[in-house]
């Protein structure tokens, strides 16, 4: 065991407590439970217990042996070297804002060009220092929603083509709250893209819609109708987003977004079986002081250099004890800089390149795929980005053991959240797949099929 | 520092003025003081509330600290001053005029009898 004390110091804190040596101090504890003899295997040596636990690690798959075609929410994207060499830097590693934030001028500073770079792709005024991912800026989203209408507003729309997990996390964030409605994702509503069924659910206690853009499947939804009935209802409306396909599609902040929030982790951060990610929060102007987390803003210092400092953090319990909205007083430091740096590395027009090919590969593939007997594209009128999904003649769990058995995660299997899509299997191609990895499942497929 | 006559005032830094039932509401040239500038306000009533002496108006937030700020009397709210959300520094400039938060109906004109006069409230300014 590591003490820092000397033996001499602990003698002077015996002597002080006036006991003889250490073990006297735990006498109130019945000595049969004192010292028990656990039932563990013989020590190891360093080289042994590296050797046991990289034998152990070598048992999980992952996308760097394996084709992948896995996405729904997490995305094999490339990450160029130049992210983890930076990262890795001494200097950036803490995970938080430190307490004396302004201290910190580079980590501010990172932080303010992150805000500044998911300003630019959702369209909205101001981003905050993000989240711990995803589901947890949706729930926050929520959380705005609630506190903007004071609590008097009672309805939370959500879309099924929400994905599922975001959709969990916000029903555990509001579990104590038995006044409040999370609803508009049952079968009834259901998945379609007109959005009808949802709009017919708007009325006046509707605090917040929330839409997933590309939707969980990977279409692409106009939402401008949508919208603008929760605008006509008073509601505030969020939209849910893949920053990588944000750089082609219409940012929300131009369909009219109250909030945009999304998952950072095809910016630069490996899949790393779910996490750490990073999820970042976007509102309007209007919505400034709603917005939970921190915001980093520039300034000038008085000798008139530029200089960074927290300039918000308007509903933490630090600021508003008893009336905080948020229990976030942190933010994902390190995920938040790899985003800033992936951003800057692929820089506007290498970013949009990335998001291209992930759109040209993902429709060679459903074209491809779709002519396989046996497996049809689903969803065929509606356009969509990097995922899609695919009806299958056979379970989905055999297709899977099948590809598995050729060394491909061969996607998603939709009918474990969706009944309603059983034999439905989603899939997401990456600027990483090569028209060769698409010959080849589709090899394997039709060998199946023929099997 | 500004202690009007005509109004009544609370620990907590409200001031009331009440004329014919109807209380007019505000934080006093002390609290604007200790504040330093007022960036935010955000009401927490909306008209035609019923509220209770001690509920929470709202909160008011400077470059320094957050504040809450409570009706001195119980009734019914009419008006919320909307201009002081979009500006503030109405707080600093005007606390007893322009920088008003609330009207009221006051529904128990007797729950003023507990509120201090000016030279109470002066005094106990000092001593802080």
């Amino acid at each position: 065991m590591f003490t820092p004390h000397t033996q001499k110091d602990v003698e002077v804190m015996l002597k002080s407590l006036g006991i003889e040596k250490i073990e006297d101090l735990f006498s109130v504890i019945p000595e049969k439970f004192r010292y028990p003899k656990l039932n563990l295997p013989e020590q190891l040596t360093e080289m042994e217990a590296a050797a046991d636990l990289e034998s152990i690690a070598s048992a999980n798959g992952s996308t760097k042996e394996l084709l992948s075609f896995l996405g729904a929410g997490a995305y094999d994207h490339y990450i160029p070297a130049a992210v983890d060499n930076l990262l890795q830097r001494g200097e950036w590693y803490t995970a938080y804002t430190p307490y004396q934030p302004e201290v910190s001028q580079g980590t501010l500073q990172a932080i303010f060009e992150f805000q500044s770079l998911i300003c630019q792709l959702t369209g909205m005024a101001v981003c905050n220092a993000s989240h711990y991912d995803a589901a947890t800026a949706a729930a926050e989203a929520a959380i705005l929603a609630d506190s903007h209408f004071r609590g008097k507003r009672k309805k939370f729309l959500v879309s099924r083509a929400v994905n599922p997990q975001y959709r969990a996390v916000m029903r555990t964030y509001f579990r104590p709250h038995d006044d409040i409605q999370i609803l508009g994702d049952d079968e009834e509503t259901g998945i379609g893209t007109n959005m009808a069924k949802l709009i017919e659910l708007i009325d006046k206690d509707t605090a917040l819609v929330l839409v997933q853009y590309p939707d969980f499947f990977g279409r692409i939804v106009d939402y401008k109708p949508l919208i603008e009935a929760a605008h006509a209802h008073g509601a505030l409306v969020a939209v849910a987003t893949n920053p990588t396909a944000l750089a082609l599609l219409t940012p929300p902040g131009e369909i009219g977004a109250d909030i945009v929030i999304g998952e950072g982790q095809p910016l630069g951060i490996p899949l790393s079986f779910g996490g750490p990610y990073l999820g970042y929060f976007a509102v309007t102007e209007d919505l400034l002081r709603k917005i939970s987390g921190r915001l980093v803003g520039q300034t000038t210092d008085m000798a008139g250099n530029l200089a960074y400092v927290l300039t918000l953090t308007a509903r933490e319990q630090h600021i508003r004890r008893g009336k905080a909205t948020s229990n976030i007083c942190s933010n994902q430091g390190l995920m938040t800089l790899a985003a800033t740096i992936y951003m800057t590395v692929m820089g506007k027009e290498g970013f949009k390149e990335v998001a291209n090919l992930c759109y040209q590969k993902a429709h060679f593939a459903a074209d491809q795929l779709s002519q396989v007997d046996g497996y049809q594209l689903a969803f065929a009128d509606t356009p969509f980005f990097h995922e899609f999904v695919i009806k299958t003649e056979r379970p989905v769990d055999e297709v899977l053991e099948w590809l598995r058995d050729h060394d491909i995660l061969g996607g998603y299997d939709l009918g474990q959240d969706y009944p309603e899509l059983e034999n439905h299997l989603m899939l997401a191609v990456t600027e990483k797949i090569s028209r060769e990895d698409i010959e080849y499942l589709t090899a394997v497929l039709e060998e199946e099929y023929h099997d | 520092m500004k202690y009007p006559q005509e109004l009544r005032y609370l620990k907590t830094d409200e001031w009331v003025k009440v004329e014919d039932g109807i209380a007019i509401i505000g934080i006093t040239d002390y609290a604007q003081d200790a504040l330093s500038d007022v960036v935010y306000v955000e009401f927490e009533i909306d008209p035609d509330d019923e509220v209770s002496a001690g509920d929470s108006i709202g909160t008011i937030e400077s470059v320094k600290a957050a504040a809450e700020v409570h009706f001195p009397v119980s009734g019914t709210v009419l008006e919320v001053n909307e201009e002081v959300v979009d500006a503030p520094e109405m707080l600093n400039k005007e606390p007893y005029a322009g920088g008003w938060l609330v009207k009221l109906q006051v529904s128990d004109e007797s729950e003023l009898d507990d509120l201090m006069d000016a030279a109470a409230y002066e005094a106990y300014c000092q001593d802080r």
